[in-house]
């Protein structure tokens, strides 16, 4: 079985990153390396996966010590996070090709990240789910911390206390869960727990979801953190880690709790509404770019809720095209943001202008990835917030003209920005910075082929997530 | 793949293949590549003479669907999202305007930006937009037009942006995408409406629905495709990008911003007619903005001054008579005369392209006699220029015609403003006539005609603003309607009200430099203001952009600053402040935090591997 693999390959990859660190460069070619080779073991696992009958390939350690064993489950709501995770990790690893502050430590802490990610969505029970979770938090903290920006203690301590303060309630939310179920196993038979326990587990839970989405209120870890971080944290952090709690919702807190998200299904609605006007407003007002990336997530991330909140399979198939686009998208943005400062080492949207002029491809490929972030058809943003809308209107009817203004919205953050910094003449002191690298280049490109591919045949990807969610639609009761 | 490469998805590849040619090939294939760009509008137009060839039959012609392609596009199992193309008669005339335009406008482009050091990015552009066009005129579901619907408007973007050094030019590339993305939402909205009451988005499942859905629920389908079109055709008052989007190069201004993507609006009503026609609302809506906005947009193409925004605000002021035609109940005149005005607009574009190439400048100030020198210009923009005034036996005549009476027999009142509008048609029409073309001219730039590859577009393009006017019935019974009696008295009125505009025009402008800006001379306040669009850009300014952008601010600080992250910070400091004072810890901030972290996660670790135990 290769589901294992997709665990272990970065996380030994990470030991034997750590342990070349003497090697000038060496840490960087492991990255790469280990990278790459999960891409290979992630396309296998799908692969297989789609080629076999069953839905889902599972691995399983067998009983361990305390009795407990460790699942593992490929399927079609893990393998896209999946396979995004794998992508973003090499990506990531080029973004910091050029890194020079103890290299190895911050290749293998990218790595391990990539290893825990992996667990959180693959794993098959509750225990295992959880330790991931929170074991994400330590590289992420690293990274932010160590090679961040001006602000990155401040912001790494804020992120860490934040989602962990969150992580607490879903912790207290799991045990009572867990006492109640007497089973710690994922993807089973749909709990039937009693309402008012439903309540509080769903709610727990919920809130461990929401810090990590995130959504607004609860939201203001984010752009310190993404802002702060450097590049290739910030691809990691939004373009896979505030994947875990949309995943989160679908995979562990509707199935736990269905009835009770039945109910609270206008509250996700609503407050994806918000954030898709909120953050769509708050990002026309940044004068940093890299803000203005990370607020614009807020507002993508809220037609991911929206998806959720409408109940159908249609719209947690719109949640998961939403969340993948959302990564390739983000990912793409950062790592564009990151080239961009590594040339002129400003973030101030003021001080750019004119570099379609000076770095020709470099502003292509931005314009690009900002239309596909306003949601041009054709590209990956569009069938998520397409679909969330169409079936949100159907639970939810006229509140879908506020998620109507949040498209409009859109538009107007990501085109001022473009114009702000690829159009004009050019400032004199950009007018000699060099375009795009090799490996910014190699880097950027497999992100720009996904938002093409997801925009031309979103159906391939919806047909690979449709079994399960159609499987959990039924369970809350919301059809097609 | 085979049944689509057959069927009509062809139409839609070859242009995009051209485009990544073109990129691909890049500076140096250019010289080849431009050429190569014709090659998608061609098969566009030679499929649309196909079709409307094999519809033909010995008295007309007969209601013909093709071979049609669809796939699921988005969906599981039952419920399915698709896309497809079909050509039909309507969706055959399309293709026959938007491959004739299109290979017009990419000929005359080789020699009008033949000094353009972008030409790889402007042609790929082009080839573009064409597949685009293409996907929205041939779509079988409003997903697909939908599509296609946006991306002629990113195509519209990025041409508009073309010369992006200009800031003006940037500026009006982004006030077109977001203005017309204002309608698009509603575009949005009213698939969201559709699916929900009907199960499906495509194109005959819905009109087949419609009888049976409730009549509320009609009329906002309609109301809500209609404000995209609105936004897409620029109907008041989501007409303000469309005179800035002249910053784009002319050819491009033909195509897209005149003869094609502007026209979709039309297309889009005629194409879903059904809906419409089970909403009086919507039509009577629809026929008070069409009409409003014919006459309005006529009255600032009076006094502009530069011959590319007199032409900007024409189409707008036309595009508001088809408007008015649908809302008649019209459609089939409205799409005539958009097939008409395709021909005589594009023609006027290009016309007036090559007299900025000629004479260096789009101020008609600093024209005058431009006959003489660019007479090959002067006699196809004349020809073009009489077509717009509905002048017999130009094309325009026909078409105009037939939208008048209709709506007149609709509704008189709005006849009548449409004819108020046709004389100032011809006035503003014939006026940039007598101060480019007429008179002595009043500039200092050597004028030239223009080279073979621009002049031929504007020779063909002028046959058919010609000539299209007497395919009225042919084009009639192609849509599946009985040719309309000719109403003899508002042909008349018709005639009489483009001699009033024209003679009155010529008289004023066409003798020599003194008389160029009379009226701004002597009502320089009123004329501004008309000038300016009465000064609506002022107030979408004050009443729309200024306060988004002040609430925007305010969401962001203070509201997100200092309000929701204060909160959270206050709550963090008062945390660290009570476990400081609680555990007498001297080390710093930080290590503190991962000390108590570190200590926390090993903690919760244990409490959830005993958790996990039974």
């Amino acid at each position: 079985m290769t589901v294992w693999l997709l665990v272990a390959v970065p996380l030994v990859g990470a030991a034997v990153a750590w342990g070349v660190r003497s090697q000038d460069g060496a840490s960087r070619r492991v990255g790469l390396v280990v990278s790459l080779a999960n891409i290979g073991v992630a396309v296998a696992g799908v692969v297989r996966m789609l080629g076999s009958t069953s839905a889902s390939q599972v691995w399983s350690s067998g009983p361990m010590a305390g009795a407990t064993s460790l699942t593992l489950v490929l399927d079609g709501l893990s393998a896209p996070l999946v396979a995004l995770t794998a992508l973003l990790t090499t990506v990531a690893v080029l973004a910091s090709w050029r890194v020079t502050q103890s290299p190895a430590a911050h290749h293998a802490l990218l790595l391990a990240l990539s290893g825990a990610l992996m667990t959180v969505f693959l794993a098959g029970d509750l225990v295992l789910f959880y330790v991931a979770w929170e074991a994400v938090l330590i590289p992420m903290f690293f990274l932010i911390g160590v090679w961040g920006h001006e602000r990155r203690r401040h912001a790494a301590t804020k992120f860490f206390i934040y989602t962990f303060a969150g992580s607490a309630f879903m912790l207290v939310g799991l045990i009572i869960a867990v006492t109640n179920v007497g089973s710690t196993s994922l993807g089973g038979v749909p709990a039937t727990l009693p309402p008012d326990v439903q309540r509080w587990v769903f709610w727990l839970l919920a809130v461990g979801m929401l810090v990590k989405i995130p959504a607004v209120p609860l939201h203001t870890w984010l752009p310190d953190a993404y802002a702060e971080a450097p590049t290739a944290g910030s691809v990691m952090l939004a373009g896979v880690l505030s994947k875990m709690g949309g995943y989160g919702l679908i995979r562990v807190v509707i199935p736990l709790a269905p009835d009770a998200f039945s109910a609270a299904a206008p509250v996700l609605a609503g407050l994806g509404v918000l954030g898709i006007v909120y953050g769509a407003l708050v990002a026309l007002a940044q004068k940093d770019v890299k803000r203005l990336v990370a607020y614009s997530s807020i507002a993508h991330m809220g037609f991911v809720l929206l998806g959720i909140g409408s109940g159908t399979s249609l719209g947690f198939g719109a949640a998961m095209l939403a969340m993948i686009s959302h990564g390739l998208v983000v990912g793409l943005l950062f790592l564009l943001v990151g080239v961009l400062h590594d040339r002129t080492h400003t973030y101030d949207i003021g001080r750019y202008g004119g570099m379609a002029r000076s770095l020709p491809l470099w502003a292509t490929l931005f314009t690009f990835a900002s239309l596909a972030s306003l949601g041009l058809p054709g590209l990956s943003g569009f069938p998520g917030e397409f679909l969330a809308v169409i079936e949100g209107f159907g639970k939810f009817g006229w509140w879908m003209v506020v998620a109507g203004v949040g498209v409009f919205l859109a538009a107007t953050y990501n085109l001022s920005a473009v114009k702000a910094i690829n159009h004009g003449e050019p400032a004199v002191e950009w007018a000699h910075v060099s375009d795009l690298k090799a490996t910014e280049l190699v880097a950027a490109a497999p992100l720009a082929a996904g938002i093409l591919a997801v925009g031309v045949a979103p159906g391939v990807l919806l047909g690979v997530v449709s079994p399960v969610v159609q499987a959990l639609a039924a369970v809350v009761g919301g059809g097609a | 793949m085979g049944d689509f490469l057959s069927g009509p998805g062809v139409l839609v590849v070859a242009p995009l293949l051209i485009a990544l040619l073109t990129v691909a090939g890049g500076k140096r294939a250019v010289g080849f590549t431009r050429f190569l760009t014709l090659a998608g509008p061609a098969v566009v137009a030679v499929a649309g003479f196909a079709h409307l060839a094999a519809a033909r039959t010995e008295t007309g012609f007969a209601p013909l669907r093709d071979a049609a392609w669809s796939v699921s596009w988005l969906g599981q199992e039952a419920v399915s999202l698709d896309v497809g193309f079909v050509v039909d008669n309507l969706s055959g005339v399309m293709l026959a305007v938007v491959g004739v335009v299109a290979f017009a406008v990419v000929l005359f482009s080789v020699g009008y930006m033949s000094e353009d050091s972008a030409q790889p990015r402007y042609f790929a552009l082009l080839s573009l937009f064409t597949a685009a066009m293409t996907a929205l005129v041939l779509a079988d579901s409003l997903v697909t037009l939908f599509i296609g619907w946006e991306l002629v408007g990113a195509c519209s973007y990025l041409l508009i942006g073309f010369w992006y050094q200009r800031p003006a030019a940037a500026k009006a590339a982004v006030k077109a995408f977001l203005t017309t993305r204002i309608g698009d939402v509603g575009i949005l909205l009213a698939l969201a409406l559709l699916w929900h009451e009907t199960g499906t988005l495509s194109i005959s499942g819905v009109l087949e629905a419609v009888p049976q859905l409730d009549g509320a629920v009609v009329t906002w389908a309609a109301l809500l495709l209609f404000l995209g079109a609105a936004g897409k055709s620029a109907q008041f008052p989501l007409h303000i990008w469309l005179p800035d989007a002249m910053e784009g190069p002319t050819p491009v201004s033909a195509l897209i911003h005149a003869a094609t993507m502007v026209a979709s609006g039309v297309y889009l009503i005629a194409r879903m007619w059904q809906v419409f026609e089970a909403s009086q609302t919507a039509l009577d809506v629809i026929l008070a903005v069409g009409t409003f906005t014919a006459i309005f947009a006529a009255t600032i193409a009076v006094v502009q001054t530069d011959i590319k925004k007199v032409l900007a605000y024409s189409t707008i002021s036309q595009l508001g008579f088809m408007f008015a035609a649908l809302g008649a109940g019209a459609w089939v005149a409205a799409m005539f005369h958009l097939v008409t005005h395709a021909a005589f607009k594009a023609l006027l574009f290009l016309a007036s392209g090559s007299v900025i190439h000629g004479a260096g400048t789009q101020d008609l100030r600093e024209m005058g006699g431009l006959a003489k020198s660019m007479p090959l210009t002067a006699v196809t923009w004349l020809v073009g220029a009489l077509a717009l005034s509905g002048w017999w036996p130009m094309a325009g005549f026909f078409s105009k015609d037939e939208v008048v009476a209709q709506v007149m027999h609709s509704s008189p009142a709005a006849g009548g403003v449409l004819l108020v509008a046709s004389v100032l048609t011809a006035f503003y029409v014939f006026r940039a006539t007598g101060l480019a073309f007429f008179g002595k001219y009043r500039g200092n730039a050597h004028v030239h005609e223009s080279s073979w590859t621009m002049t031929v577009p504007l020779a063909v393009l002028a046959v058919l603003a010609a000539t299209l006017g007497f395919t009225r019935g042919a084009f009639s019974t192609l849509m599946g309607h009985e040719v309309a009696e000719a109403d003899v008295t508002v042909m008349v009125l018709a005639l009489a009200a483009a001699a009033v505009g024209t003679f009155g025009a010529l008289f004023v402008y066409s003798r020599g430099s003194e008389r160029v800006d009379l009226a701004r001379e002597r009502f320089p306040r009123v004329i501004g203001v008309i000038g300016k669009g009465y000064g609506i850009d002022g107030l979408v300014d004050t009443c729309l952009v200024k306060p988004t952008l002040a609430v925007s601010a305010v969401l962001a600080d203070p509201i997100d600053q200092r309000v929701i992250d204060g909160t959270v910070e206050g709550v963090g400091r008062g945390t660290v402040w009570l476990g400081r004072v609680m555990a007498s810890l001297e080390s710093g901030e930080t290590d503190t935090y991962v000390s108590l972290l570190g200590v926390g996660f090993v903690v919760l670790m244990a409490i959830a591997l005993w958790m996990g135990r039974g």
